[in-house]
């Protein structure tokens, strides 16, 4: 599996994360060997095996429609990085 | 012939449907709309470390209503998926949808289009949670963030592109919107937002098979502009075919001020969500006898109540159309028929007058608070020949409507519009008009038949509306014959 | 005062008034300050603990009764959310970043009147097995401060194992609360998947994830899993199933007889230790001769369990930690000039190397054109060992199997390495998170190198009683 700059170029964009030119070598390293590793599965038969998907016995897990105030609107904005009294504030999509 | 003509419209929906629940779809916080900002949130909404979702039981009838209501088989095993990719209005980074087993598969409505009824197909319908809101117009640096919405139930609706009109395309829209009205299950909103769609548009020559590429208008919420959309995209695709110029799958804005579509910004790449089970939610397992609860709880639809009217009471097509226009008319309707057993007479009452009355006071059938039964015994007055309906509707129920408690014989008593039956009465009058038009009764004598109506018309005037003009009309046709 | 190791010893002389509860509290916070170079402890809740301590002390000094963890000083993973209190999964992302909620297991232990005395060091996000790539440093070990903890629950081992808490609470997604339970001489058990609720716990791998418990004995695990195991409406992966009074039943009188089974591809593996592998061996035999079953099986399929394990876990983790974007709480990239800055310079910034690894796994083994050769695959073979190990648990009590290859490493061994050599040593413990069983490490062993080892046993769903049965037969 090759692992080229394009493939890592794309993966970075999807997890919104960016390496410099010395970054990029080592993930580029790295990633070769994790999915050099990883690889080892396909060596397996698997044929007519349904995938796990999900891990509890439980199904039908309902919670009732009834509303619950758990916190208040100043708890809300507590932890953000920018706020005002109302909102959260992020920069624009692109600034002018 | 214009090239337009050469090509048609290929339109495929995608409707999101705000459900009607009094929490969130995986939180408890409230899902009501017209909140303070940020008010309607929670630790699990935000997304905060720690945070796991926790599924509404009355969202998934929900979903099994509108997929009983759109012939969808329902998915007795479906369980939920994680769609990811990052927005701010987004505070997971990731939406909890379905993907792989929704809860509904392929049904179809069937929607009237002018005579015909065409089937438009449904490919599934799934659920998932909504996004909050970003304001961008508040401030030059900043987006607003406010998650109110964040984490409210959507059904998805997913058509196949079976729609070939602007006007098709409208007219599910309304039958959509009147299915989840009619079911309860939204209030199908679109100024609010309760009700949006995505439109995919495409052209093709007429004839062709093969479907182009086509672009997905996002974000529509007013079927006023999702005609509009069609009609521009149609224009200008085929503009673009025409001048020699390559149809490309994009995604664009609907711009309503100036009535045409917009691209959206070019990304770099394509959306990759990468879908996979959501882990933190045990899946569905419905058991056909909670299916079949819902399916026996469901109220009449739309069209079956429109194939008992023109049955059972022999209506119109358009006036069935008219009566089941919302749940409550047609609720109504029957409960009015019930005491008044004249349904023809009861639908040209309430299609005419009332619906009249209710227009002009912009209120709905069940604002008005009008007792059907009371209603019924106005309609009976007309019905017995004690008012004339001219006198019923337009001067007896404008003033029953002012206090609905009354009883309409009364006040047709007091009003002075209960018919005179005696005879006597009915021939004073005609010889009355008669003495006055001595010419004209020579002249109908001679032929004019048409002067017939110009004596009724003064007659009827004459006796202030008191007067059965059945009765009335064979009187004078005796009257004339002497 | 003198070193506790079971919660009977503490309430026994709480009640001869041999011990105030603040006396308690004062011993640990200054045993705590003593091994403060262990780097155990993000975060001591001083005031706080001696606060409720004295409350408890008074309710005792009117015969009035304490909760069933009345004496217990607990220290609780970097994980779990506490209301009111800080937490940060060792991550610059979450640095000064409060909770506005605590976990079930959080109040279930307050309810009972346990007292938390701090937060602990771990590996980021749970991400780790030497406590290395903790944003705070690592952890030391307390028996040769020159060798790693072992992780992610490295504080939490630590801070049992160095007596700075009688026990702690850890997260296990694929050995975090067993594997340096091996490595610090602890006991480090691993529910099954679905006994004790995830809400507030910083979720790293979803299918995987379970609040594990360390201590220094079974009676004082089987006491702790008795409180905080349990269904709970907000986490919709736990299960119903009823919760045995562990305690109760731990203390009948009874001999039972055991069918073990092993790996003849876990004691054959390369990467073990031959000195664990012998004295592994030597108690199995030990264990053939007090008359138990104990029998070699094979299992081919054991070396596609780690592969299978960082596929589907980094998918899931990389999925999970999306939510730390900058944008509605905790650390956002204050130079950051538009969104998608703000998105990638927070997230690059904030999250450390291996954390940085793992997503980019994950995001690849989901993506477009890789999803079904890895995820999908991946999924199935975790069918096929759950199969397996079903199979076997239905005709055995136990898989036992050494829960490390090796004894804890010098610190900065691994970590410059490349990162698949620290995965393989995960080889024996994460089946355990793969087929969602419980699992324990128990303190048994010795090696000659002076540090510790453990030997690990797996049982089947929900038969935690049974684990912890054998587990106190074996610690005698």
């Amino acid at each position: 599996m090759e692992i080229n700059d394009k493939l890592i170029k794309k993966l970075a964009y999807l997890a919104k994360l960016e390496f410099d030119d010395e970054a990029k070598e080592a993930i580029k390293k790295d990633l070769e060997q994790m999915i050099g590793f990883v690889e080892k599965i396909n060596e397996l038969d698997t044929e007519n095996v349904e995938p796990l998907i999900h891990m509890s016995e439980e199904v039908n897990r309902f919670r009732k429609d009834k509303v619950e105030k758990l916190i208040e609107v100043e708890d809300a904005l507590k932890n953000a990085p920018l706020k005002n009294e109302e909102y959260i504030l992020v920069p624009k999509v692109i600034r002018k | 012939m214009s090239i337009y003509d050469k090509y048609e419209v290929i339109i495929g929906l995608e409707v999101h449907v705000q459900l009607l629940t009094a929490s969130k779809l995986f939180a408890p916080d409230s899902a009501a709309f017209g909140a303070k900002p940020n008010e309607n949130t929670s630790f699990i909404t935000l997304g905060h470390p720690g945070t796991l979702p926790c599924l509404n039981e009355k969202a998934v009838e929900y979903a099994v209503k509108m997929g009983l209501a759109l012939n969808c088989p329902i998915r007795a095993y479906n369980y939920f998926d994680r769609k990811n990719y990052f927005y701010p209005d987004l505070p997971k980074g990731y939406q909890i949808s379905q993907d792989k087993k929704p809860i509904c598969g392929a049904g179809f409505l069937e929607i009237e289009v002018g005579e015909e009824t065409k089937k438009i197909r449904i490919h599934h319908i799934h659920m998932e949670e909504d996004a909050g809101k970003s304001l961008h117009d508040q401030s030059e640096k900043y987006s607003m963030i406010d998650l109110n919405r964040a984490g409210v139930p959507l059904l998805e609706i997913v058509t196949e592109p079976d729609m070939r009109s602007a006007e098709e395309a409208s007219i599910f829209l309304n039958s959509i919107r009147q299915l989840i009205q009619y079911l309860e299950v939204s209030d199908g909103n679109m100024e609010e937002g309760s009700l949006r769609c995505d439109c995919n548009i495409s052209v093709r020559l007429k004839g062709t098979e093969p479907f182009n590429n086509r672009a997905e208008i996002k974000n529509m919420n007013s079927v006023r502009f999702v005609r509009k959309a069609v009609e521009y995209e149609f224009k200008r695709q085929i503009d673009l075919l025409e001048s020699g110029g390559e149809m490309k799958q994009e995604t664009r804005g609907f711009d309503a001020n100036r009535g045409v579509t917009l691209p959206q910004r070019e990304k770099e790449m394509a959306h990759d969500y990468r879908y996979f089970p959501e882990p933190d939610l045990a899946p569905l397992h419905l058991s056909k006898a909670y299916l079949e609860e819902i399916r026996q709880a469901m109220p009449a639809l739309p069209h079956e109540l429109r194939q008992k009217f023109t049955k059972e009471y022999a209506l119109s097509a358009y006036d069935a159309g008219i009566l089941t226009e919302t749940k409550e008319m047609a609720a109504y309707f029957e409960t009015v028929v019930a005491h008044c057993p004249h349904a023809k007479m009861v639908a040209n009452f309430m299609i005419n007058t009332v619906k009249a009355y209710l227009n002009d006071q912009n209120i709905s059938i069940q604002e008005a608070h009008i007792p059907p039964q009371k209603l019924a015994k106005l309609i009976d007055l007309v019905v017995n020949d004690k008012v004339n309906r001219q006198a019923a509707q337009k001067k007896l129920f404008p003033q029953f409507a002012k206090d609905p408690q009354q009883d309409p014989e009364k006040l047709a008593q007091t009003l002075g519009l209960v018919m005179e039956k005696d005879d006597n009465f009915v021939l004073e009058i005609i010889e009355k008009v008669l003495n006055q038009h001595p010419d004209k009764v020579k002249a109908y004598k001679s032929g004019k038949k048409n002067l017939f109506g110009m004596f009724m018309g003064q007659i009827m005037r004459a006796s202030g509306g008191k007067i059965d003009p059945k009765a009335g009309k064979k009187l004078l046709e005796e009257k004339l014959k002497e | 005062m003198k070193k506790y190791t079971k919660l009977t010893e503490v309430q026994a002389d709480l009640k001869a008034n041999l011990l105030t509860c603040q006396a308690l509290v004062k011993a640990y916070l200054s045993n705590i300050e003593a091994k403060k170079s262990l780097n155990a402890f993000l975060e001591v809740y001083e005031e706080e603990a001696l606060e409720k301590a004295r409350l408890l002390d008074e309710k005792i000094q009117k015969g009035e009764n304490l909760g069933r963890l009345g004496g217990l000083i607990i220290g609780i993973k970097d994980v779990l959310c506490h209301k009111d209190h800080k937490v940060g999964a060792a991550s610059n992302m979450l640095e000064g970043f409060e909770s506005l909620f605590s976990a079930t297991v959080i109040e279930k232990l307050l309810k009972e009147d346990a007292i938390i005395i701090g937060r602990l060091n771990c590996d980021e996000f749970a991400m780790g097995s030497t406590n290395e790539y903790s944003s705070k440093g690592p952890v030391l070990n307390a028996y040769d401060e020159t060798k790693v903890s072992g992780g992610s629950s490295g504080g939490s081992a630590v801070a049992v194992q160095a007596d700075l808490c009688l026990a702690a609470l850890g997260s296990d997604t694929g050995g975090s609360v067993r594997q340096p339970a091996s490595f610090c001489d602890v006991v480090g058990f691993k529910p099954t998947y679905g006994r004790i609720s995830r809400h507030g716990l910083i979720a790293y791998a979803s299918s995987f994830d379970q609040i594990g418990i360390l201590a220094h004995s079974v009676e004082d695990t089987a006491l702790i899993l008795e409180v905080i195991a349990g269904g709970d409406n907000f986490d919709s992966t736990t299960s119903c199933v009823d919760v045995p009074a562990f305690t109760e039943k731990l203390q009948k009188d009874e001999k039972p007889i055991y069918k073990f089974a092993y790996f003849k591809e876990a004691l054959e593996n390369e990467g073990l230790d031959s000195e664990i592998r012998s004295k592994i061996e030597e108690r199995l035999k030990g264990l053939a001769l007090a008359g138990h079953e104990v029998e070699a099986v094979d299992f081919p399929i054991m070396e596609y369990m780690v592969p299978a394990y960082y596929v589907m876990t980094c998918a899931e983790a990389s999925s999970n930690l999306s939510r730390y974007d900058g944008i509605h709480y905790a650390y956002r990239h204050q130079e950051a000039k538009d969104l998608q800055n703000v998105y990638t310079q927070t997230r690059t910034n904030g999250f450390g190397k291996e954390v940085k690894r793992r997503i980019m796994l994950g995001t690849f083994v989901l993506s477009a054109g890789f999803y079904d050769a890895y995820y999908t695959k991946a999924q199935k073979v975790r069918r096929l060992v759950s199969d397996e190990t079903q199979k076997l648990l239905e005709k055995y009590d136990f898989i036992v199997s050494p829960t490390t290859p090796t004894t804890a490493i010098g610190l900065g061994e691994l970590i410059n390495q490349d990162p698949v050599t620290m995965y393989l040593a995960d080889i024996y413990t994460v089946q355990a998170n793969l087929v969602g069983m419980p699992a324990m490490s128990l303190p048994l062993f010795q090696h000659s190198n002076g540090m510790p080892f453990g030997l690990q046993l797996l049982a089947n769903k929900f038969e935690e009683e049974k684990l912890l049965r054998v587990g106190l037969e074996l610690m005698k």
